[in-house]
């Protein structure tokens, strides 16, 4: 299944490892910030609510 | 208007760090790069111009807190902003001041440490008109800066991180005005550049300045 | 019914939240379809062998590195102009994910660069007008960290954005001015003879729309964090006080 990427092996599949873990990274970053984020506010409005 | 002018000169020569300071650093950063690189003649004489650029500039960057932070601390800036004077204004003279004081002693020594790193014969003329022409620019860009980071405390490196990347037009230019020169070849078209981006920047970066400075002191 | 109603920070999370799940599920489609289409079914180029196929990240990332700039000075003008929340914050959204891409861009140019250039790194105007491009996200950045009074740093980094772009052009001119260049001119003109063959160009297509959607999604998620932290510190604030 794997291509045949003859002597460039090495600058495709890290470019494209580079380009992944960059983005998972930026990704993985923005959500969990959002959780945390989400979870400060409903608490606050919460205690203010009661 | 000339007032603040005389206030500002009269400050950096009492104070002793404006015209020493900026100066002193320009002397050791062209001191240590042959400590860098080699002490090899030819090699020195062929990254003067650049050298002399990048370390005018270096020494034009560290002075640029100086420029506003004392006035905020002490909240003459408040006083200034209550003027008649438009911001504006303000935000030019400062520039001004900033570039006498640190610009014009740059431009004047750059022929003395240019002996230090054997500096072709040609290139000498070009090296000082090209800083003459680039410093202004470098001065206004840097109150842009100082404004932007006035109300930060230790804005120091931050303000390096922000005024740095606006540098390099100026810096291109400037330094190829001085290679070129050295090399002997024609230097209108980048002095040209270096002129319009120096003129540009004194005719339109006072008014972000001053809008900068202005939400700053809200 | 007009668009300045998203400006609305309430509004714009209740349509966000129904938008977003849609704009990753396309993403998704989008990202993987166009890289294992990319990646495992399209043929070596006669020149530069497998290395073709880093175009499909590169090409993206390096539109979306400027694209992102574009938006954040769209962004900071629609601030200053009609002072507008989300806008602002909308902006201090993108700038990590514009940095982001630039460094992406910068990293396959450099993988790419070795083999075909033998370098991995030359001072070519469009290198270095990315790396100077990156130095400003991180100026961006920075400024947007180190001021405490939100409408402050929102006016000083839109100002800042404005500024910094008319600085970016300049470089990009200078840097035009200082060296010539080892890299080849625009992947995607529109005169139709100097592109690349559609082999190649389909799936590029696909991988764009898929980094384009992606920027999106980051955006519209990061802008809710972001109202919703200033939401937090407002709250607090008053807190603070009663």
């Amino acid at each position: 299944m794997m291509p045949d990427l003859g002597k460039y092996a090495f600058a495709v599949l890290s470019s494209y490892g580079v380009t992944i873990i960059l983005l998972s990274v930026i990704v993985v970053i923005s959500f969990w910030r959002a959780r945390k984020v989400r979870a400060a506010l409903d608490e606050i409005e919460n205690r203010r609510g009661n | 208007m000339r007032a603040l002018l005389a206030r500002d000169l009269m400050l950096a020569i009492r104070a002793g760090g404006g015209f020493g300071l900026g100066l002193a650093f320009f002397l050791i950063v062209t001191v240590l790069v042959p400590f860098g690189v080699g002490p090899q003649t030819d090699l020195l004489s062929r990254i003067a111009p650049g050298i002399l650029w990048i370390g005018a500039l270096l020494a034009c960057l560290l002075s640029l807190d100086r420029i506003l932070a004392l006035d905020w601390e002490d909240g003459s800036l408040d006083l200034l902003a209550t003027a008649p004077l438009p911001m504006e204004g303000i935000v030019s003279v400062k520039a001004l001041a900033h570039w006498i004081t640190t610009g014009l002693p740059l431009v004047l020594a750059a022929p003395v440490l240019g002996v230090l790193l054997s500096l072709p014969l040609p290139a000498y003329q070009w090296v000082v008109i090209s800083l003459a022409v680039g410093t202004p620019a470098l001065s206004v860009i840097g109150t842009f800066g100082a404004a932007l980071t006035v109300g930060i405390k230790r804005g120091g490196l931050l303000m390096s991180l922000l005024v740095l990347p606006l540098y390099v037009p100026t810096l291109i230019f400037g330094a190829e005005v001085a290679r070129r020169g050295a090399e002997g070849l024609t230097v209108q078209a980048p002095l040209l550049l270096l002129a319009g981006i120096s003129f540009g920047v004194i005719a339109l970066l006072p008014f972000a300045s001053a809008a900068v400075l202005r939400i700053n002191l809200r | 019914m007009s668009l300045w109603e998203y400006a609305n920070p309430v509004k714009f999370i209740r349509t966000t939240d129904k938008v977003l799940p849609w704009v990753w599920a396309l993403t998704g489609i989008c990202l993987v379809t166009g890289l294992v289409w990319g990646f495992f079914f399209t043929p070596d180029d006669f020149r530069q062998g497998s290395t073709v196929k880093i175009i499909y990240i590169h090409v993206p990332s390096a539109l979306m590195a400027i694209n992102a700039w574009l938006m954040m000075l769209v962004a900071s003008l629609i601030w200053i102009v009609r002072r507008h929340h989300v806008s602002a914050l909308a902006a201090r959204a993108a700038a990590p994910v514009g940095a982001v891409m630039t460094m992406i861009a910068l990293a396959t140019g450099a993988f790419w660069g070795q083999p075909m250039w033998g370098t991995w790194w030359a001072w070519d105007p469009r290198l270095t007008s990315f790396l100077i491009l990156f130095l400003f996200y991180l100026g961006y950045m920075a400024l947007w960290e180190a001021i405490e009074n939100d409408d402050t740093a929102a006016d000083l980094t839109s100002i800042l954005c404005l500024v910094g772009s008319v600085f970016a052009v300049l470089s990009r001119y200078a840097v035009n001015f200082w060296n010539q260049g080892l890299h080849q001119g625009a992947t995607l003109s529109l005169d139709k003879e100097e592109n690349i063959s559609d082999v190649f160009w389909f799936p590029l297509l696909v991988c764009i729309a898929g980094f384009v959607l992606l920027f999106i999604a980051l955006v519209f998620l990061r802008t809710q964090t972001e109202i919703r932290a200033r939401r937090t510190r407002a709250l607090l604030a008053r807190e603070g006080q009663a």
